[in-house]
């Protein structure tokens, strides 16, 4: 594992850096949100980022993708967390896209991931529910078998932009406990099939997501994900790939939020000097920069895991999603306190920084829940 | 050190040399022994003892080669060897499990001082005693009422003709007591600014009024000294770089020391060979010794986060040092992450061995005497010396303040 960036590696970092200060500053976050956008990003920016090749990355060329790696992927990712960019890159690419990708028969990777891959078509992975925590196995959704089909019955919360999406992939039990590890099925189900409700939520980041009602929806046979009762492996290398994409895009926001308070720290004087002179400062500054480095070496160290099937590839995400959740915290809420009053302020941009931050934090596994992985992986 | 880089071809012929060579000339009865910067392995100097006398067998030797200072010029008893090459070479040693022939700070410090600032003189007369072991060296810069501001420093020289009179009182001379020379930072000039009046001058230790008293730590012995000097007389050609500006000798010198301790807290060993996780780590195996349980999870759940935490942080530091030297081996000149290395792998090591006391228990607590086996007692003593490593070498609270000043560019 090199962890360094290649030549192509830089020159995509650039382009997406420069794309970026282009067309996705952080007041673009402000204006969909006062605007109440239904879909919490931009379409037209989407269709952008598709024709760039960005969306396509990590699809095989058979389907119009890149067939690059992770690696290649968290270079994009990081630049749009820089500007907060609000597009569905969790959601399709990585959480419905990996889903279908892995599990999906010739047909439906056909029939999705092509639209997918040109922009046209977006997922959602609906996984979480109110009782399972982060746990991927904690499933109470039931999937009962009537006939050749299934009737699905239950509610899935936090379902990331599951009002845009044309379909959703969902994780219901066909069999087994609510907390066991077989009997977990992947189902997939297009938006406007009878008994599927889904409702756009608020949350304070102000990008899409959805609660999702599954009243005796019916879905056939040909809807299935895989095999029945096998999603749970599929669900965790997926979670695995997204944990790793959601982890470079915070690495970009914390990178961004940092280097604005470092301006300000700079710029603004009390007591006739400048903030950034005081010592207590100056050290919480050193040690945010000390904990963003270390972000840094886990998140590319986890990429280039997973690209290279490494036997570690699972403890270094966990690794890489402990760091940036803590990491991602700490530098939001330091960036608040150190631009004082007018960090609070909403006319101000770093507050921004600090929604985003906790959505990032308590979606796919929160620190704590990282670290009791990582100590389970390794046998204590 | 050569320039050019050599192609994988090429280090690799020179691995297949550096195996063969090695087979040949590596003593058996060396193989195993343990060696760090901290009193065990082989320091040299005049008053070396060599236990297993092969020990010496294996200086002279890796000595002859100039593999004891593998990438200093071969002029001055170097090896003449690129970084790769070297890095290959301390591979080699490492996969026979050989210990390390020469270490000190000699080899780690002054050295490459004098290989940036010394006269022709100089290097002739110092580098190639350091490579074969002959000389050993120790560190005049702290004083008693001087620390973290260094450059306040009172010990004073005085010309008299073709010498300085020293006199004053430096303190943490780390072996001191068994120190062949000294490099000390002394005052020149009283009068000008305080980092302008200092001058960086080398001192045999067998001058006369050169005093040396062992300085007892919290944790009991220690390599420390006091080394007080009295009226002691030191050729002015001995000064390294010219007088009164010895300042920027000095940092310099504090920029290895930094390097030193950074590699002795881990951040040589890269992602390849960083400490055990997991089952068979250190703390996980210490926390089933001392009653959390024999398999499975560990019994305590908040001593099992931290014993992840700690592990995480460790892998993410190692992985950091990796991500740096790729960063250099691709060509890229050094970036700011390896100014954090001093300060996070001593922080870290302080983490690790409180932690370790706290999981022993009553049992962490022993000083001496009975119901305590030496594993125990070296934990705790190990535990009390670990809170020096943020002190020395720069004071974690210092190394802040350089982050803050010369990598976020914070003001004064």
């Amino acid at each position: 594992m090199q962890l360094v960036l290649t030549e192509d590696q830089e020159l995509l970092a650039k382009t997406a850096a420069d794309w970026v200060s282009e067309h996705s500053p952080v007041s673009r976050v402000r204006a969909l949100r006062d605007a109440k956008d239904p879909d919490g990003f931009s379409r037209d920016l989407w269709k952008q980022m598709a024709e760039l090749g960005w969306v396509g990355i990590p699809f095989p060329e058979t389907l119009g993708g890149a067939e690059m790696g992770l690696s290649e992927l968290a270079v994009v990712l990081e630049e749009l967390g820089r500007g907060l960019a609000p597009e569905p890159f969790l959601s399709t690419v990585l959480l419905g896209g990996q889903a279908l990708l892995l599990a999906g028969s010739e047909a439906q990777r056909k029939d999705w991931l092509e639209g997918v891959v040109a922009g046209e078509k977006l997922l959602a992975l609906a996984q979480q529910e109110r009782g399972s925590r982060f746990d991927l196995h904690r499933v109470a959704t039931r999937a009962a078998a009537a006939g050749g089909s299934y009737r699905l019955s239950g509610e899935k919360i936090a379902v990331l932009d599951g009002a845009a999406a044309d379909a959703i992939i969902v994780v219901a039990r066909t069999d087994g406990a609510e907390d066991a590890s077989e009997g977990i099925t992947l189902f997939l189900v297009p938006a406007g099939t009878p008994g599927l409700r889904v409702e756009r939520q608020t949350r304070v980041d102000s990008r899409g997501a959805a609660l999702v009602q599954l009243e005796g929806c019916e879905i056939g046979a040909d809807g299935v994900l895989g095999g029945v009762g096998e999603g749970l492996s599929v669900l965790e290398t997926v979670c695995e790939r997204a944990t790793v994409g959601l982890c470079a895009e915070m690495l970009g926001s914390m990178s961004e939020a940092f280097e604005r308070t470092l301006e300000y720290l700079k710029q603004r004087t009390q007591f006739g000097v400048p903030i950034g002179s005081f010592q207590a400062l100056k050290h919480r500054a050193a040690d945010v920069f000390i904990q963003i480095e270390l972000c840094r070496s886990s998140v590319m160290a986890a990429a280039r895991a997973l690209d290279e099937a490494d036997p570690e590839a699972s403890k270094l995400v966990s690794l890489a999603k402990a760091r940036c959740s803590d990491g991602a915290i700490q530098v939001a809420n330091e960036a608040v306190q150190m631009h004082g009053g007018i960090g609070m302020t909403d006319e101000h941009e770093i507050g921004f920084f600090l929604k985003r931050a906790r959505v990032a934090e308590l979606t796919l596994g929160d620190a704590s829940w990282h670290r009791d992985r990582w100590a389970r992986l390794a046998g204590y | 050190m050569s320039d050019a880089s050599p192609t994988p071809a090429e280090l690799e012929a020179f691995r297949s040399e550096v195996r063969a060579w090695l087979a040949e000339n590596a003593p058996e009865g060396i193989r195993g022994l343990p060696s760090s910067i901290e009193g065990q392995g082989n320091w040299g100097g005049r008053r070396a003892t060599y236990d297993p006398p092969e020990m010496k067998d294996w200086l002279d030797r890796m000595a002859e080669k100039g593999w004891t200072a593998p990438i200093w010029p071969t002029g001055y008893g170097g090896g003449g060897l690129s970084k790769a090459m070297a890095l290959v070479l301390a591979q080699e040693i490492a996969r026979e499990k050989l210990p390390p022939a020469l270490l000190g700070f000699g080899l780690e410090m002054i050295g490459p001082t004098i290989l940036q600032f010394g006269t022709e003189e100089q290097k002739r007369d110092h580098l190639p005693k350091i490579t074969r072991g002959e000389i050993r060296w120790c560190q005049g810069y702290s004083e008693p009422d001087s620390g973290s501001d260094l450059a306040s420093l009172q010990t004073r020289a005085v010309r008299d003709g073709d010498d300085f009179i020293v006199n004053g009182t430096k303190v943490w001379t780390s072996y001191g007591d068994q120190a062949d020379w000294i490099f000390c930072l002394v005052r020149t000039d009283p009068a000008a600014k305080k980092q302008e009046g200092i001058t960086f001058l080398l001192i045999d230790m067998e001058t006369p009024g050169i005093s040396v008293r062992p300085i007892q730590l919290i944790s009991g012995k220690s390599p420390f000294c006091e080394t007080i000097f009295d009226d002691v007389r030191v050729p002015v050609k001995n000064a390294v770089s010219e007088i009164d500006a010895g300042w920027t000798v000095a940092k310099a010198l504090l920029g290895f020391e930094r390097a030193m301790i950074a590699d002795a807290f881990g951040a040589s060993r890269g992602g390849g060979k960083k400490k055990k996780e997991g089952q068979g780590s250190q703390l996980v195996q210490l926390a089933r010794q001392y009653g959390f349980g024999n398999g499975g999870a560990l019994t305590d759940g908040v001593l099992r986060d931290e014993i992840a935490a700690l592990e995480m942080d460790e892998r993410a530091f190692h992985l950091t040092v990796q991500r740096s030297r790729d960063a250099a081996k691709a060509g890229h000149r050094p970036g700011p992450e390896s100014s954090l290395f001093k300060v996070y792998a001593t922080e870290l090591n302080k983490d690790r061995h409180e932690l370790s006391v706290r999981i022993a228990g009553a049992q962490g607590l022993g000083w001496d005497g009975p119901g305590y086996d030496d594993d125990e007692i070296a934990l705790t003593r190990a535990w009390l010396r670990s809170r020096g490593n943020s002190i020395e070498g720069g004071t974690s609270e210092i190394q802040l303040n350089i982050i803050a000043k010369r990598v976020l560019g914070l003001p004064d």
